[in-house]
Parts: C-alpha cells; structure tokens; sequence
C-alpha cells in the first residue's frame, strides 16, 4: 500500500488542533450554556488522559504490559494528601518536615515519590517479562493498596479528606475554571515532553526494545537500564495525575491504587490507540462519557463497555485515534 | 606470531544429555573469512550463541582481542567490537529500513540517555546511517517498514545492521538461507569486501559460496570440530566427507 504522509499528517493537524480548541473553548462555552458541571467533569478527564498518556508511554512506546499503573497515580494522590493533613493538623511529616498546602511544594514533592516509587518497583519488576511483568506489577499495586488501607493514621479504608484545594501562586484553583486550565496545561506540558521523548534517541531505543530485545542487545544496548528510566518517567506522569485527582476531589482514598483502576487507565489507553500518546486522550475521554452516562441509566454500564472495547480492539489498529486519523504506524 | 581475533578453547554446554558444544576449540586470525560448516544440529548456532554471550558456556575461554570475555553480558561484547546477524532475520518489524539501521549506527555513538533532541535531527548519525544504508544496498529503500521488504531485502537489512557498528569481527548465520542466487551473489561479494578489515566467522550451507569465501574452514560435528583448515584441505579430509559430505551425497 503506497505510504501517503501528507494527508496522513493533514487529517492528523486537523483531529489535535480541533481537540485542542474543543477543549480551550469548553469553560466559556459551558458557562453560556448554564452546565458549569461540566467544566469540573472535564478537569477529572484531563487528568485520567494524563495518567493514560503517561502509562501509553511504557504499554505503547516500551512494550512494558503494567497492571500496577494506578499504584503511582496513588502515590502521587497521596504525596499531596499527606502534605496537605499535616498542614491542617500543623503537625510533622517525616524527617521534622511540615506540611504545606503549596502546590509548588507538594505537587513536585507528589511527582518525586511515584518516580523514586516506579524506580524501585520498575527495577525489581522488569528483571521479568510478559506475563510475569503484568502479574508482578499487578502485585506490588496491591501491596501498596493494603498498605496504604492498613495506615490508620492516614484514614485508612476511609481515606483522607483534604479541606480544601492547594495554593498555586497567585492562581486561584479552588475556582473550577481556573483548576480545569491547570490540568489542560498539565496535560499539554506532559505531552510536549513525551512527544520530544518518544521522537529522541532514547525514545528510539525504547521502541526498539519493544519490537525486538533480543536484537537491541546483540547491536550494543543494555536494554534493562533504558526500560527502567522509561518506567520511571511515567511513573512521575502518573504522579502528577495523582496530585492534580487529590486536588479534584479533594480527597484521596486507597481505593486509588486498586488493581482494577489499573485497569481502567489501561483500557483507555487501549481505547484511544496504544503507541500514539494522544490517543489515550481520546480513550480516557471515550471512557469517562460513557461511564457518565450510561452510569446514569444503569448501574451495570460496563455491559455496554465491555463490547465496545472488544469490537474498537478487534477493528481499530490504532484505537479511536487510528480510526479518526487514518494512522497505520507511528 | 599469528594475531588471532578470537581464540575459543575447550567450550563446553550441554543441554541435558545433549552435548551441544563438546570440547570445543578454535582460531579467527585477524581480517579473515572463517568458515563453519557441519550438518544440522551440529551446534554451529549454539556456538554462536555463545560467542556473543546469548548462552554462557558450561565451561571453556572465550578471548576476543586477547581480552576473555567468556562472562561478558551481551551489549557490552557488542560494543567491543562483535557484530551477528541472524538466522531466521531479525528485525525491528515496524520501523523503518533508517530506523532498523539508525538504531545499529546509535548503539557505537555513546549512550543513548538523550531525551529531548529529535534523533532524525542528530548529524553525525543521520550521516553514519545514510553510509551504512549504501554498503548494504538498501539506500532506495530507506522509508519503507520492514516488515514490507522482500525476504532477501530482510536478510541484507539483517547483515547491514550487523555491519553498521562497524565490528572487528562479525558472526554471520546463514546469510544466504532462502535468498536467490542473484542474492547470494550480492551477499557474496559483500563478504568478499569485508576481507582484510573485518574478520568474520560465516556459517553457511552454500558450499559455493563457503569454498570461493573461506580462508579457513571448521566441520563442526556433533558439537565437536572434526577438521580445521583450508578449502582444499577440508575437501580431501577422508574423515570429513564421511561425516558431512559423503552425507549430502547419499542424500543426492
């Protein structure tokens, strides 16, 4: 089949630059049609699109198959929930530190402990491969999961609730517009880098090792160290999702880091097109409507989902987004 | 003095009962062609496994540039200067003949730890893999995805990256396996080109191609080299046209 790349990069420009005015114009837009619960239905999907978007880059980019994705999604969540009870409370941390309710002190702080996190379980978990990967992920995100449910000080199964939203200089993010553009600028950012990410040197060494280890390994590349840096790297993505839902909701709950919320991130990926960093937008957008609003109608909306997942897999290469932009390869 | 490449001295790997390696010893001089030949399962890609550090031998010494690297991991024997394609070709499927060449090219220029700069915009790069892309042939092909190419085009592609890292010594495994004659052809004089630079260690049942390539020859049976030495020798050697040659003639 002959390659065509200008209307494949037209259809392309179209699709992103369509979804970026979509999603710039959607708080004056919802404003002027009375629906202001839009807005922070829409700050919940940026952030499940980050989380999604930074697990696309060790599923799609590294060909690393992680069921523990939403462990550092928690983790992060809960470097702000720490931060934040401590303030309240105006008692320590750990190590005499105190708490704070600044962003620019907890969210980096939240970043910082899922990558150190990811690094850790990434080094033990990726001395594994295939199925032994998913599981081994799969159970240290459990283990974390009971951890986190047996830490009383904390709330334990009942989580933590946060008073109110985080200070960001001179932002003013309790205000839901105000909050749905920090996560749209999130987002943007974090796909910026990955995009550099996937397109360097080192991103071609990562998708290399997912096509064939064995043969980056005869050429001179020591894949094991490039793949734990991948993972780390999206490890700190899941992070900052994980501040930005603490600061959504504010509150933060071990249920975060359950296997089957994995899962959830996992399957918007697959929705949205694994190995295209935007499509999981996409995928987490896709997933979060129909759960709105199919959940509304009946409780077993999954019945609904589970189909339309299986016929997107079967019938789109590239998910939503190879289906939208009539992408084949990367 | 000879200035051998690779000294191996009695390797050894079992596989259970199985002695795919038995006792095994051999010489590469410096910038020869080194043929190994024997019928199937004689272990010749069990040594090559080994030689590139895919199988770590039972026991045995394996020297590469006087240095033993018996226990080296395998990028490191890479990057010392080993090259290997592959048997049943080896390839990164979805990317591009650029991209499968580029990523040959990148392993011999420093890590790879850079995160921001696009990798297409790399200068020295782009202009090692445009050179590699012309020795193996494939220059006209370079956009296309791999798994498009033709079966010969894959196997050039297979020996181009071994190649690209420009190696002191390159392990070939049946290049010529399931390519037309005018494609062993090519792959011949490529070899033929590497004589003198590149010491290679070439398995290959061509026998045409191994006697017109072959500064020296080892039948390998059993996992054991029965004979060593030049065509000629290995063709009059009564033990080896029992063991492999008289074989393939029965066979006929």
């Amino acid at each position: 089949m002959p390659f065509d790349a200008s209307r494949f990069r037209t259809r392309t420009g179209v699709l992103l630059i369509t979804g970026l005015l979509f999603l710039l114009l959607l708080p004056p837009v919802s404003s002027v049609m009375n629906e202001s619960y839009l807005v922070s239905f829409f700050s919940r999907i940026l952030i499940y699109a980050l989380a999604a978007v930074s697990l696309d880059l060790i599923i799609g980019y590294g060909g690393m198959v992680s069921l523990g994705h939403a462990a550092f999604f928690g983790i992060g969540a809960y470097g702000v929930g720490f931060l934040t009870f401590h303030f309240q409370e105006s008692t320590l941390f750990i190590f005499g530190f105190e708490g704070t309710d600044n962003a620019l002190i907890s969210w980096p702080f939240a970043i910082v402990f899922s990558a150190a996190l990811a690094a850790i379980i990434g080094a033990l978990s990726l001395r594994t491969s295939g199925i032994y990967f998913i599981m081994i992920t799969l159970a240290f995100s459990q283990m974390f999961y009971y951890l986190f449910v047996s830490l009383e000080a904390y709330g334990g199964d009942d989580g933590l609730s946060l008073w109110s939203r985080n200070r960001l200089g001179p932002l003013d993010i309790s205000n839901d517009t105000v909050f749905y553009y920090v996560c749209l600028v999130s987002l943007l950012v974090f796909l910026f880098i990955s995009w550099r990410l996937v397109h360097s040197r080192f991103g071609r060494v990562v998708r290399g090792t997912r096509e064939n280890e064995l043969r980056m390994q005869t050429l001179g590349y020591a894949t094991y160290r490039y793949k734990l840096v991948c993972f780390t790297i999206a490890g700190a993505g899941a992070g900052l999702a994980g501040a930005l839902l603490a600061n959504q909701n504010e509150f933060v709950s071990p249920g975060l880091m359950h296997w089957t919320h994995s899962g959830e991130i996992l399957v918007m990926v697959l929705l949205g097109g694994m190995g295209t960093l935007f499509g999981p937008v996409l995928g987490a957008m896709a997933f979060l409507l129909m759960e709105e609003v199919l959940a509304a109608w009946t409780e077993h909306w999954m019945v609904f989902l589970g189909p339309f997942l299986i016929i997107v897999v079967l019938f789109a290469k590239k998910g939503l987004y190879g289906l939208l932009t009539g992408e084949r390869h990367e | 003095m000879n200035d051998y490449v690779l000294q191996v001295s009695q390797l050894q790997k079992s596989f259970g009962a199985v002695k795919a390696t038995n006792n095994l010893s051999l010489e590469i001089e410096r910038g020869q062609v080194h043929a190994l030949i024997g019928p199937n399962g004689a272990g010749k890609t069990t040594l090559i496994k080994q030689l590139c550090g895919e199988l770590i031998p039972d026991s045995g010494t394996i020297l590469f540039n006087n240095k033993n690297i018996t226990a080296f991991p395998m990028p490191k024997r890479a990057l010392l200067g080993m090259g290997r394609s592959f048997q049943v070709t080896s390839v990164f499927q979805q990317l591009t003949v650029k991209e499968n060449i580029a990523l040959a090219v990148q392993a011999h220029h420093g890590h790879s730890f850079h995160f921001w700069k696009p990798a297409s915009k790399e200068e020295t790069l782009e202009q090692a893999t445009m050179q590699a892309m012309q020795r193996c042939g494939l220059l006209a092909r370079a956009d296309t995805i791999a798994s498009s190419l033709s079966h010969g085009e894959m196997r050039q592609l297979d020996v181009g990256m071994a190649l690209a890292g420009k190696p002191e010594l390159l392990l070939l495994d049946e290049p010529m396996a399931g390519m037309g004659s005018g494609g062993s052809l090519k792959m011949t004089e490529l070899i033929q080109e590497l004589k003198g630079n590149t010491s290679v260690l070439l398995i290959e049942h061509d026998m045409q191609a191994v006697f017109s390539l072959a500064d020296r020859i080892t039948v390998l049976v059993y996992g054991e080299a029965i004979a060593t030495g030049t065509a000629e020798e290995i063709q009059n050697n009564p033990q080896v046209q029992r063991a492999y040659l008289g074989d393939e003639q029965d066979n006929a």
